[in-house]
């Protein structure tokens, strides 16, 4: 329970920190946006086996978390809940894939360890921007500047309401799982006939909530369309920083820098 | 404009299920009438509450709010009209600030921005809720949710109010508060509650909802008076009227 409280606590956080002011908070939620976007890009477009020449690209979100003064301690905490994901993903390309690509120290080590460790990187690194991106922008800025980017409203609109009601339903959840454990005695495991019941309530639950939201929109006038308030700027500042941001990526994606640090590095004992 | 601004004729709601919520009810409501709607739990208080602007369809009958039925047509206006107050503010509270979400109802009608403000700050110092403006709406104690709820219907200048449960889930002084503030509105009240003081403070009128049907329909002294009805209705005197 007090896991799924921390964890609730967390989520909502993210979103508070967005309201200081700081360096990045200050540019425009589009180029942040883009920024993210073009490094998850470049991130992805690597070939499976490559680990190394990953490494250099920490730099931007750990920059970013600078910029917007972020605790890395919170992110990296983050990254721990989403992280049984990517592992489920690369779990079995060990197995799957034998072939020795590289050695290490003497000893081979298969292209499955390299693309497992790979795909590490790369989730470490994505996840890590996108959460930086929420916490310096705010969801609903985030939500805003994808509208405004030109992402159907049905889409940004989902969105909001899955940001705006997972903290309710998680509490929900949050009070049934009690209730249960309460009159559970001594049995603490959750048996699977017990806990299938429990989430369709919350499924029944969800959909009557769902519908008790939307009556509610619909009696103050809502057609479909949700109309914000929010006026964006584009200024120099924002073109500045995209560009920064882009020119670093494509660099980064060109360039080995990893090597070269090495060659270097090397060139000098030597 | 005609004197009876809220009634219903004949009007009876059943369920897609085929559950029969309300009966042939008829009643009107006139212009800056309070009216309590009172009755046990699945008598069909909310349901009714809901024909009146339109989000539920009735079966058979009608509901007409000023001169016109409650139609496909006549929708926006009457939603303009009639501003329901739901019983769950976490329903109600959708955007991620509580500007926002006052501004919902307002932008909707299509004013222009400056309008806008004009109402969500006019709305919110109404309820006393100004300072909460710029806070998310989810991180509000149950009295403030209920405060801003209610400026968020205000912020469309309805002329009928109608709410469900207003009272519920509130401390004593947060209830005594809201009390003193709807008491200070001109506009054409209609409440379903649990909360018999709440109507005895509030309702010249009383509505006594039973299985779908009304049951009785008169001033809250002559309601309170009738024992037998109160307790075929699974209601009791009202806290300040029983005898210690």
């Amino acid at each position: 329970m007090s896991s799924i409280n921390t964890a609730l606590r967390d989520f909502d956080s993210l979103d508070a920190l967005a309201t200081r002011p700081t360096r990045l908070s200050a540019i425009d939620p589009r180029a942040k946006i883009l920024a993210t976007l073009g490094f998850i890009i470049t991130v992805v477009s690597f070939d499976r086996y490559v680990v190394a020449a990953l490494l250099p690209f920490a730099l931007f979100p750990v920059a970013m978390a600078g910029l917007g003064e972020i605790s890395l301690r919170m992110i990296a905490r983050k990254l721990l809940i989403a992280s049984p994901f990517a592992v489920m993903v690369g779990l079995f390309n060990p197995w799957l894939d034998q072939k020795p690509v590289l050695q290490l120290l003497g000893y081979p080590i298969a292209g499955g360890w390299v693309s497992f460790a790979s795909i590490l990187i790369r989730f470490c690194l994505t996840v890590a921007a996108a959460l930086v991106l929420v916490a310096s922008t705010g969801f609903h800025q985030v939500c805003v500047g994808l509208r405004r980017l030109g992402l159907p409203q049905v889409f940004t609109t989902q969105l909001l309401f899955l940001h705006r009601y997972a903290l309710v339903l998680a509490g929900e959840a949050g009070r049934m799982s009690l209730a249960r454990e309460l009159r559970s005695g001594s049995r603490g495991a959750l048996p699977l006939a017990v806990f299938g019941s429990l989430l369709g309530h919350l499924l029944l639950r969800a959909m009557e909530r769902a519908q008790r939201i939307y009556q509610a929109m619909v009696a103050r006038g809502f057609d479909g369309e949700l109309r914000s308030r929010q006026v964006l700027a584009w200024r120099g500042r924002d073109s500045l920083f995209l560009l920064v941001c882009w020119g670093g990526f494509l660099l980064a994606r060109q360039l080995d820098v990893t090597h070269l640090l090495g060659l270097l590095l090397l060139g000098h004992l030597s | 404009m005609s004197h009876h601004i809220v009634e219903t004729r004949a009007l009876s709601y059943a369920y897609p299920d085929g559950q029969q919520a309300l009966q042939n009810l008829n009643f009107s409501i006139h212009h800056g009438q309070s009216v309590g709607v009172i009755g046990s739990n699945g008598a069909g208080k909310s349901t009714l509450l809901l024909h009146l602007n339109g989000v539920l369809k009735p079966t058979a009958g009608e509901v007409r709010i000023g001169d016109f039925p409650v139609c496909k047509a006549t929708l926006t206006e009457v939603r303009r009209t009639v501003g329901l107050v739901f019983q769950d503010p976490d329903d109600q509270l959708f955007m991620p600030t509580v500007y926002d979400d006052v501004a919902f109802g307002p932008i909707n009608m299509g004013l222009p921005a400056a309008e806008v403000n004009a109402l969500v700050v006019h709305a919110l110092a109404t309820v006393g809720a100004g300072y909460l403006a710029q806070r998310p709406p989810y991180r509000l104690s149950g009295g403030e949710k209920r405060a801003v709820a209610i400026a968020a219907v205000l912020a469309m200048s309805p002329s009928i109010l109608v709410m469900d449960e207003p009272s519920a889930g509130l401390d004593p002084a947060a209830r005594r508060r809201l009390i003193n503030l709807l008491k200070g509105f001109n506009h054409t009240k209609i409440i379903a509650t649990h909360d018999l003081d709440l109507v005895l403070d509030l309702c010249s009128r009383v509505l006594v909802m039973r299985e779908g049907s009304i049951e009785a329909d008169g001033s809250p002294e002559a309601i309170f008076a009738d024992a037998e009805l109160l307790e075929r209705c699974h209601l009791e005197l009202p806290l300040s009227l029983q005898r210690r």
